[in-house]
C-alpha cells in the first residue's frame, strides 16, 4: 500500500522533515519530487485568507493522492495545504510524490497540483494594503490543466 | 431537518455559516430547495440569482442542483473552488 499522508493546518510545514517521513523504511523509492506553492504578491496584495470546508477537503484531498498514487505507481505522497492568513512569500500548499523513478514522481505532482486547484474545497480571499478584500475568481487555465489529465479515477 | 452550509462570499453575505431546517414541502432536489430558499428574499434571493456562480455538495460529494435530497443530509453552497 502507498504511503499516503494528508494534512490541512494552520502551522507552518517543514518540507525536510515531510521527505524524510515519506522515505523512512523505503529503500524502493529513487526520487521524490516536490512542489511547494507560496503566496505570490504583486497588485498591493497583503495576504490571503484560506478557507475549507472541513471533512469534504480532506476526503477530497484523499481521493486525489490515492488517484495520483494508483495512476503514476507511488511508493507514496504527502498533500499539506495551510488555512487562514497566510501573508505574501509564506508557503500555502506542500505536494512530495515519491516512486522508483523521477517522470512518474513528477508528473504525479502536477496532476496532484491540478486537482487540488480545481476539486478541493478551498477558497481564498486577497487582502490588500488599502484595505479592500476580495474573493479569488477560478482560472480557466486551471480547469484547462485538470482537463488535460481525464477523469481523477482514469 | 436538513444541514445547510455556506462558503466564502455566500456566507459573507448571508452573515451566517450555516443552519438547520426542516426539508421543505414537496422539495426532492437541490434545486427545490435553492427555490425555497430564493423565497425568503433578500440577501438569499441575491446569492442565487446566478446559480450558475455556485457549487454544491450533498453528504460532502459534489453534486448538480438536479440531485435528489432527504431529510437529514448535508447540503453545502459555495463558489467555484480556488485552493492549491
Amino acid at each position: 500500500m502507498p504511503r499516503v499522508t494528508i494534512r490541512v493546518q494552520a502551522e507552518a510545514f517543514d518540507s525536510a522533515h515531510e521527505t524524510a517521513l515519506l522515505l523512512r523504511g523505503h529503500e524502493d523509492v529513487g526520487g521524490v519530487a516536490a512542489f511547494t506553492g507560496i503566496v505570490r504578491g504583486g497588485g498591493g496584495l497583503v495576504a490571503l485568507e484560506l478557507e475549507h470546508y472541513p471533512g469534504m477537503t480532506e476526503s477530497m484531498m484523499c481521493r486525489i493522492a490515492e488517484s495520483a498514487c494508483a495512476r503514476f505507481g507511488l511508493v507514496g505522497c504527502t498533500v499539506i495545504h495551510r488555512v487562514g492568513r497566510l501573508a505574501v512569500g509564506m508557503p500555502i500548499v506542500l505536494v512530495l510524490c515519491a516512486s522508483a523513478h523521477r517522470g512518474a514522481a513528477q508528473e504525479a505532482t502536477a496532476f496532484m497540483m491540478d486537482w487540488l486547484k480545481t476539486s478541493a474545497p478551498f477558497w481564498k480571499r486577497e487582502e490588500f494594503a488599502n484595505g479592500h478584500s476580495a474573493w479569488v475568481e477560478p482560472r480557466a487555465q486551471d480547469e484547462a490543466a485538470k482537463a488535460r489529465w481525464g477523469s481523477l479515477t482514469a | 431537518m436538513l444541514r445547510i452550509l455556506y462558503f466564502a462570499w455566500l456566507r459573507d453575505r448571508l452573515g451566517r455559516s450555516g443552519e438547520t431546517l426542516p426539508l421543505p414541502q414537496g422539495a426532492h432536489s437541490v434545486q427545490d430547495l435553492i427555490a425555497a430558499l430564493r423565497a425568503r428574499g433578500g440577501e438569499y434571493a441575491a446569492i442565487f440569482a446566478k446559480p450558475e456562480l455556485i457549487r454544491v455538495a450533498v453528504n460532502q460529494s459534489f453534486a448538480t442542483i438536479a440531485a435528489p435530497i432527504a431529510a437529514h443530509d448535508e447540503i453545502a453552497f459555495f463558489p467555484p473552488v480556488t485552493g492549491g
